[in-house]
């Protein structure tokens, strides 16, 4: 009901109304989360082997000590048992432990998840910084040479397998030109107490000589690789906003103001333009994830990716599910803060319904 | 001298079948503190023509003139950065649709304040103060609060005032108003023209009216110019042309007022204004004249002198008559 609004000179988006949208929010997350729970639970155990067939590996293992081990670890309950009391440990905040390295899952993934975070803010920074130019650049030039080549590309980048592009990657700046690093996330000559977790912060603050140099030239082609699908989205999405903006009458009135074109464009369609890019970029996250599983890969990049992977290949129960639900729970959040930022910039939008 | 002279505008569109003209050589002049009255149904080019002179056609438009002078300025010859000096300052527009053509995603207090910014370079302080000057000038209530409002939080008639504020900020010296209260509600409706009329006698800045509403026209304007398909049809003082109006079109807009309806059923022009693929050879308004005659579909009108209201006409009407025509009694007959 968008004739709610408040009274005229009432500011939007704040007071007990974005208090009550906040709770509500938080709370709808429980059901997604025990959905995502049972899901993972159910699909890995649809593999074939679990964790003691494949820690034995070929050489197999008298049936009776399968037995035991299976005791042990639980897994001869039915599942449904084994699902409701791994829920339980779940609402008292455990995560359980990893098979392999017998550490809590959380302490795992909180010393993972910081890598995994700086590689994805720099290809989110990457697509943003060079998406939303591009699609505005194509949409004011539109039907032109200009426009053309651009959206050309972005058509590219979004169907771009992500691991071929990689390697593709790799192969030219790395193996041909030797510009940049494989793998990793900082030369191996460098050695420093981890304080943040982010690589170029920590690097820069270690004070040793070329460690920062190093850090960014190790995230480029991560950042490349993990950020060409995200920015083809953005600047198609830019383009097409854009194009339906420009042609609104407020930006006519702004032409009529006498207003320079850069005014016009970057202040008055753009802003308008953005509201809905901003809910791609929000839902970009969920699908950045995906692709930092991929791309931590490719490149050896020490984050969540490629700790889930390996987690698959162990059939390390505790350590899939738990970081699952752990990477879920990230980009529920950002999907929640994104809409809080769509409040900012839209002073239309009302939650209280 | 006039303070906007338009000689033989043409406005031409881009379109994927061909180029499509909207205006067709228009001639007009506003003179300053004068209220010039532009009228013409849906599709007659009587916004395509000013939004011309405004510079704010997209680019698919091809305009050209033989003469565009405001001001004093030549403002076909100018350079974009140039014209937008004189664009919302000397030059102002208040469009149909106030609703969307104030930004969403602003307050109405930085709507105000970027022209004053732009134009004049005042500050914060002064930007504040001009701007509940203007809100207060235009009859908001409350000015001060509403600075901060969004342009959601208004009404139609409200937006349309904040509108003519915007267009106000810096004294423009000619206002375009293109239909301003057509998406109105009619209570509304008088309340802005009072208040565009007030306003221009207070500053004796120049008004062009753009409106299909002759009752609007009958109220407010001195001069009046009528448009057809694109055409400038007819040009008189108000007063003459509500009583002797000399182009066809012009009488039977007349005749179309419900006020002036005698029978049961209101009188109407039949047919629709011609598009890019039905216009007509010669005059563009024969086939809905009651008084067309084989000569209208060969032969371009003439345009006839001041004392036939510049009408573009072969048979202009004199108190309903049309002069010089085979058969005055109407189509009927006429071969």
């Amino acid at each position: 009901m968008p004739d709610q609004a408040p009274r005229p000179g009432a500011p939007p988006t704040t007071g007990p109304l974005m208090f009550s949208f906040v709770v509500r929010r938080i709370l709808l997350v429980i059901p997604t989360f025990i959905a995502i729970a049972f899901l993972t639970f159910v699909a890995i155990r649809l593999v074939p082997g679990d964790p003691i067939e494949v820690r034995t590996g070929e050489r197999g293992i008298s049936p009776e000590r399968l037995a035991y081990f299976r005791h042990e670890l639980g897994l001869d309950q039915p599942v449904w048992k084994q699902f409701l009391d791994y829920l339980w440990q779940l609402a008292h905040g455990d995560f359980g432990t990893s098979l392999s390295t017998h550490a809590p899952v959380l302490t795992e993934f909180t010393t993972l998840f910081p890598a995994t975070l700086e590689l994805a803010l720099s290809a989110m920074i990457f697509a943003v910084v060079l998406g939303v130019p591009a699609g505005v650049i194509a949409a004011t030039r539109r039907g032109t040479f200009v426009d053309y080549s651009l959206m050309g590309v972005a058509l590219t980048g979004f169907s771009m397998p992500i691991f071929w592009w990689g390697l593709l990657l790799i192969l030219f700046f790395s193996v041909t030109l030797g510009w940049t690093p494989v793998s990793g996330r900082i030369d191996l000559l460098y050695y420093f107490e981890p304080t943040t977790g982010f690589m170029l912060i920590d690097s820069w603050l270690s004070g040793e000589d070329g460690a920062f140099a190093s850090a960014v030239s190790h995230l480029i082609l991560p950042t490349v690789v993990l950020g060409t699908i995200p920015l083809a989205t953005i600047a198609r999405m830019t383009r097409s906003t854009m194009l339906e903006v420009l042609g609104e009458d407020y930006v006519r009135t702004a032409r009529a103001k006498g207003l320079s074109p850069f005014r016009v464009i970057g202040i008055h369609a753009l802003r308008n333009a953005l509201i809905p890019v901003v809910t791609v970029i929000g839902l970009q996250v969920g699908m950045l994830m995906a692709g930092a599983v991929l791309t931590e890969y490719i490149f050896s990049w020490p984050g969540i990716g490629t700790w889930l992977i390996e987690s698959i290949q162990r059939r390390d129960y505790p350590v899939l599910q738990g970081g699952i639900l752990l990477v879920s729970g990230i980009v529920i959040l950002i999907n929640i803060l994104v809409d809080l930022l769509y409040g900012v910039l839209n002073p239309r939008i009302r939650h209280a319904r | 001298m006039a303070l906007l002279e338009i000689e033989d505008l043409t406005v031409e569109f881009r379109t994927a079948s061909g180029l499509f003209r909207a205006v067709d050589g228009v001639s007009l002049s506003v003179d300053a503190g004068e209220i010039l009255a532009i009228v013409g149904e849906s599709g007659s080019g009587k916004s395509v023509a000013m939004l011309a002179v405004m510079g704010l056609l997209p680019w698919s438009a091809k305009v050209s003139a033989r003469r565009l002078v405001f001001d004093g300025n030549d403002i076909a010859h100018l350079s974009a950065r140039e014209r937008r000096r004189i664009v919302g300052k000397d030059m102002a527009m208040i469009f149909q649709e106030p609703m969307s053509s104030l930004n969403p995603c602003f307050t109405v207090g930085f709507q105000i304040g970027e022209t004053l910014k732009a134009h004049l370079g005042l500050s914060r302080s002064e930007r504040r103060a001009r701007s509940i000057e203007l809100l207060a000038a235009v009859g908001i209530p409350d000015p001060e609060r509403r600075l901060s409002a969004f342009p959601h939080q208004l009404s139609g008639g409200m937006s349309q005032r904040v509108m003519i504020a915007i267009a106000i900020a810096c004294q423009p010296k000619l206002i375009i108003a293109d239909e301003p209260t057509t998406a109105l509600d009619v209570t509304i409706q008088a309340q802005i023209l009072e208040l565009l009329i007030a306003l221009q006698r207070e500053t004796g800045m120049g008004l062009v009216l753009i409106t299909h509403d002759m009752g609007v026209v009958a109220e407010t304007a001195q001069r009046v110019s009528v448009h057809y398909a694109g055409q400038k049809v007819e040009e008189q003082a108000v007063r003459d042309l509500f009583a002797d109006p000399h182009h066809p079109y012009t009488a039977a807009l007349l005749a179309a007022l419900p006020e002036r309806s005698t029978g049961r059923h209101l009188p109407s022009i039949p047919g629709v204004v011609p598009g890019q693929f039905d216009r007509p050879p010669a005059c563009l308004f024969e086939p809905r004249c009651r008084f067309a005659t084989a000569r209208c579909r060969d032969k371009a009108p003439p345009r006839q002198g001041a004392l036939a209201g510049f009408a573009l006409c072969h048979y202009p009407l004199t108190h309903g008559r049309p002069i010089g025509h085979p058969n005055p009694a109407g189509r009927e007959v006429a071969a």
